[in-house]
C-alpha cells in the first residue's frame, strides 16, 4: 500500500506570531518556518507503518512556494521515499489544497492519505475532510491510533469526551492528532541522503486546478490585551460591578 | 558507546559570520584551483541566523573581499548609515559629543546580522558547503597522538536524568582533517581547547561585555532610516563600562541595545534592568512613543581585543571569529573582523590540505598571515582603549582621545586586562540598586522579554547549565554576592527560591538564550555552560 502524506510549511511553533503593521497578515519576513507539527506526526505514522511492513512507498506532498522543498527534504530525511511539490507563490486556501491533493492522488493512486489534523498557522482543520469528500473516500480524523487490518483500517479518534473506534474501508484519508506518535529525531546522514531522493515539481495549472481564493482576509489583529484585575471591597461592590460594568448578571 | 561517523576534509563548528565566511572561502578556493574539498558546517541553532544577535552596523570591508558582487546577489545590507550621533547622557539631559574616529560609520550599513548570516548560508550552500543547523557540537574528538580529530554532535532524546528516552538518537562523530571552531564569544568547546592546548598562556585574560537588544517597530514619524546613535554615561556610574546603541533600520524597525562591561564590581547591577531604565531617558523614550516591541535577546561579546588574542592554532584545528576574540571594541564591531579571520584561516587551511598534509597537522600559516592583514593592524591600534576604562569614564575618554589622535594607536605601551569574574565585590560593600518597576509599554520584565526571543528547549533533557560544585550557590554566591546570577542572567534562568535562610538555586534552563554571561561572570567560575540538544535556544527573527 502506497501512502501519501501532505506536509505544510508553516511558521515554527516556537515563534510568537505577530500581525503585520498594516493588518494584512502575519509577519513572516525572516521568521523561522518549519514543518507543521501535526504533519510531522503524519509522516512519522507513515514511516512506522512502512517499518512494520504494512506500507510500501511513502510520497510526501507539499503545496506552496519553492521554499517548501525544505519541508519535503525534512520529510524525506525522516524516511519518506520521494517528494512532490505543487509550487505556487499565491495564497492557497484549504479547498484549493484539497483539490490539488486530489489531483496528486489521482496520479499516484495511494491506498492511504495521511494529513495533519490542522496546520498551526491558520488552524483551518478542513483539508483532510475536504479531500476525503472530493475523493469519495472514508475518513478518520483526529486519529490517535491507526492499525491496518487487511483492506480496512482501524482508527481510534480523539473526540469530545473520549475516544471513538471506527473501521474504515481502504482507500481512506486519516488526519493525525497530537497523541498519534512522537516523531523521531532526524539523523544527520539521513539529511544527506534526503538531498538525493527524487522530488517532482508541478504548477497548479499542470494539474488543472484553479486555486483562486474563495475567502477574503479582512484583517489580522492581535487579540485585545486583557485589562488588569481590580480588588473589590465587598460582595455588594462585586455584584454592582458584575451588573453595571460587566453586564453579566 | 558506538556512534556513527562521517568523514570530511573540513568541519566548521558554528554558522555565524566567521564560520560561514570560512566555509565560503574554502569552497571558492576549491573551485578556483579545481580541487574537491568537502566542507561541513554545523550550527546549534534551529536554522542559520537563529542564534545570531548583534546591533548591528556592519563594515562591508571583509564582505567586499569575499563576495564583491554581494549587492547584485541580494545581500540584506539595505540601509546605509546616513547620520552618526554620539551622546553623553546625564539623568535628564543628553549632550552631543564629537564622534570618535573609530565610530564613524560612513560607508557602513545598518543590518540584521542574523539576516546577513541567513544570506551567507544560502551563498555557502550554493557553493557546495554541507550545512546542518539543529546539530550542536558537544564534544571535541582527539586522535591518539592528541591532535583534534573532529567533533561529536550531542545526543538527542536523553531524559532529564540522563537516561535514554523512547526517541533517543546518539550523536554523530564528524571527523575532519581540520576542525574549525567558530563558536562565537565564549565557545564551550573552545574553552576546553584553551585548557588542553594551553592556548591562553602568555596572553591577557579575555574580558567581556553583555549586550541586550530589543527590536521595535516604531511610528513612521519617529523613524529616521540610516540614523545611528551611541550613548555613554547614564544610567551607568562612571566606574562601570557601558553604553547604548540605537539604529534605525528599514521598515520602521529600530534596534536598541545596551552593553555593560562584565568587569563591573557591584553585584547588585542587573544589565537587563539597566537597559530597561536606559529607555526611560527623555532623549530616548520619544522614539518609542506608540511603538511595538517585536523581539528581544542578549549575547556576550569579547572585548579584550589585541592583547587577549589566544594562540589560534593547534594540531588538527584552529579558532576563528569571536570565540578567539577579534571584536574591535572602540568600533563596537566584530562582524568584519570575524569574517576576515575566517577567510584568512580558509586560505591557510586550503594550502595545508592541498599540499598533501594528512590529518592532525597545525595550520601555522593562519596566524602568520593574519598578522599581515588589516585586521591585525586595526586591533593593534585600539588595544589600549578598553583597558583604560579601568580608571573610570572620564580619564578613559581623555586617554582614548590622546591615544587615538596623538599616538594614532602606536603608543609604546600596552595596558592589560583582569578577568571579569574576579571583579565582583561582596554585596555588603556595595550599594543596592533600586530599579524602577516595568510599565509594560516601554519597559518590561524579564519573562515577557524572554518570550519574544522565541527561545525553547526540550524540557525533558539534562540541564545544560552545569554546576561544578552544587553547593557553591548557597555557600558563596547567595551569602556573599546576594545571588548575582539572578541579575546578570538576562533571561531569568537563575532564581533563588524558598524561605529566607533555606533558599536554593533553581535553574530554569528552558529560558536560556545562550548568551554565556553566567559562564563568564560567575564569581568562582562554578557555572559551566554546555550545549543543550541541537535546535534548542532562541529563534531570533531579524536580530
Amino acid at each position: 500500500m502506497k501512502i501519501l502524506v501532505a506536509v505544510k510549511r508553516a511558521i515554527d511553533y516556537n515563534v510568537k506570531a505577530r500581525p503585520k503593521a498594516d493588518g494584512s497578515g502575519v509577519e513572516l519576513a525572516n521568521v523561522k518556518m518549519s514543518m507543521n507539527p501535526f504533519d510531522e506526526i503524519a509522516v512519522e505514522e507513515a514511516i512506522r507503518l512502512q517499518e512494520a511492513g504494512k506500507a510500501g512507498e511513502i510520497v510526501a506532498v507539499s503545496i506552496g512556494p519553492a521554499a517548501c522543498q525544505e519541508t519535503l527534504r525534512t520529510a524525506m530525511a525522516m524516511g519518506a521515499d520521494r517528494g512532490v511539490l505543487v509550487q505556487s507563490d499565491d495564497e492557497v486556501q484549504p479547498l484549493a489544497v484539497a483539490k490539488l491533493l486530489k489531483a496528486i492522488v489521482d496520479r499516484e493512486q495511494p491506498g492511504l492519505v495521511i494529513c495533519g489534523k490542522q496546520a498551526i498557522d491558520d488552524d483551518s482543520n478542513q483539508t483532510g475532510q475536504m479531500l476525503a469528500g472530493l475523493l469519495g473516500w472514508a475518513q478518520g480524523t483526529f486519529a490517535c491510533n491507526v492499525t491496518p487490518e487487511g483492506d480496512t483500517l482501524a482508527v481510534k479518534r480523539e473526540v469530545d469526551g473520549g475516544l471513538q473506534s471506527i473501521t474504515l474501508k481502504l482507500p481512506a484519508v486519516v488526519t493525525a492528532d497530537l497523541r498519534l506518535n512522537e516523531p523521531r529525531y532526524v539523523k544527520l546522514p539521513n539529511i544527506m541522503k534526503a538531498k538525493k531522493k527524487p522530488l517532482d515539481t508541478f504548477a497548479p495549472a499542470d494539474l488543472g486546478v484553479d486555486i483562486t481564493p474563495r475567502l477574503k482576509t479582512v484583517k489580522v489583529a492581535e487579540p485585545a490585551a486583557r485589562a488588569g484585575g481590580v480588588k473589590v471591597a465587598d460582595v455588594q461592590e462585586l455584584v454592582a460591578k458584575l451588573r453595571n460594568e460587566a453586564k453579566v448578571i | 558507546m558506538e556512534r556513527e561517523s562521517m568523514e570530511f576534509d573540513v568541519v566548521i563548528v558554528g554558522g555565524g559570520p566567521s564560520g560561514l565566511a570560512c566555509a565560503i572561502r574554502l569552497r571558492q578556493l576549491a573551485a578556483e584551483r579545481g580541487e574537491d574539498l568537502s566542507v561541513c558546517l554545523i550550527e546549534k541553532g534551529s536554522e542559520i541566523g537563529a542564534h545570531i544577535l548583534s546591533g548591528a552596523v556592519m563594515e562591508p570591508r571583509a564582505l567586499n573581499e569575499l563576495l564583491p558582487d554581494w549587492a547584485a546577489q541580494g545581500a540584506p545590507l539595505n540601509t546605509p548609515v546616513t547620520d552618526d550621533r554620539f551622546m553623553f547622557l546625564t539623568q535628564s539631559r543628553a549632550v552631543r559629543l564629537p564622534t570618535p574616529p573609530q565610530m564613524e560609520n560612513h560607508g557602513n550599513f545598518i543590518v540584521s546580522l542574523g539576516n546577513v548570516c541567513r544570506w551567507l548560508g544560502t551563498q555557502a550552500e550554493s557553493l557546495g558547503v554541507d550545512i546542518y543547523p539543529g546539530f550542536a557540537a558537544a564534544e571535541v574528538l582527539f586522535h591518539d597522538d592528541g591532535s583534534v580529530k573532529g567533533v561529536a554532535t550531542g545526543d538527542m532524546g536523553r531524559a532529564k536524568d540522563g537516561s535514554e528516552g523512547p526517541n533517543f538518537a546518539p550523536g554523530m562523530e564528524l571527523h575532519a582533517r581540520q576542525t574549525i571552531f567558530a563558536e562565537g564569544c565564549r565557545g564551550s568547546l573552545t574553552k576546553s581547547l584553551f585548557e588542553r592546548f594551553k592556548l591562553r598562556d602568555g596572553v591577557d585574560p579575555q574580558v567581556y561585555g553583555i549586550g541586550i537588544k530589543e527590536l521595535w517597530e516604531v511610528q513612521p514619524d519617529r523613524h529616521h532610516q540610516g540614523q545611528v546613535t551611541h550613548t555613554i554615561g547614564w544610567p551607568m556610574d562612571t566606574q562601570t563600562y557601558g553604553g547604548s546603541w540605537e539604529y534605525h533600520l528599514e521598515d520602521n524597525l529600530v534596534s536598541i541595545g545596551f552593553v555593560v562591561g562584565l568587569n563591573y564590581s557591584n553585584p547588585w547591577i542587573s544589565p537587563f534592568d539597566e537597559m530597561q531604565r536606559f529607555k526611560t531617558h527623555p532623549a530616548v523614550r520619544e522614539t518609542f512613543a506608540g511603538a511595538r516591541r517585536v523581539s528581544y535577546g542578549a549575547r556576550a561579546i569579547s572585548a579584550g581585543g589585541f592583547q587577549a588574542i589566544p594562540k589560534l592554532t593547534f594540531p588538527g584545528g584552529l579558532l576563528v571569529g569571536d570565540t578567539a576574540g577579534f571584536l574591535n571594541l572602540p568600533k563596537i564591531k566584530g562582524s568584519h573582523t570575524a569574517m576576515k579571520s575566517g577567510m584568512t584561516a580558509a586560505e591557510a587551511v586550503f594550502d595545508l590540505l592541498t599540499t598533501g598534509d594528512k590529518a592532525g597537522k597545525e595550520a601555522v600559516e593562519y596566524p602568520t598571515r593574519l598578522q599581515t592583514t588589516w585586521l591585525w593592524d586595526e586591533l593593534y591600534r585600539v588595544r589600549n582603549i578598553k583597558p583604560s576604562f579601568h580608571w573610570g569614564l572620564w580619564p578613559a575618554v581623555a586617554y582614548s582621545a590622546l591615544d587615538t589622535y596623538l599616538f594614532r594607536g602606536k603608543a609604546p605601551w600596552t595596558f592589560h586586562h583582569h578577568p571579569d569574574h574576579e571583579s565582583l565585590k561582596p554585596a555588603a560593600e556595595c550599594q543596592p540598586i533600586d530599579y524602577p518597576k516595568p510599565d509594560g509599554v516601554l519597559t518590561f520584565d524579564k519573562l515577557s522579554s524572554v518570550f519574544l526571543s522565541n527561545t525553547n528547549h526540550e524540557e525533558d533533557q539534562p540541564c545544560h547549565l552545569t554546576l561544578r560544585d552544587p553547593t557553591v550557590p548557597t555557600k558563596l554566591n547567595l551569602p556573599v554576592y546576594a545571588g548575582p546570577e539572578q541579575r546578570f542572567c538576562p533571561a531569568g534562568v537563575y532564581e533563588y527560591v524558598g524561605a529566607v535562610g533555606s533558599q536554593e538555586l533553581r535553574i530554569n534552563a528552558q529560558n536560556c538564550v545562550h548568551c554565556k554571561t553566567c559562564d563568564i561572570k560567575d564569581p568562582s567560575q562554578n557555572i559551566n555552560w554546555v550545549t543543550p540538544e541541537g535546535g534548542g535556544g532562541p529563534n531570533y527573527p531579524n536580530m
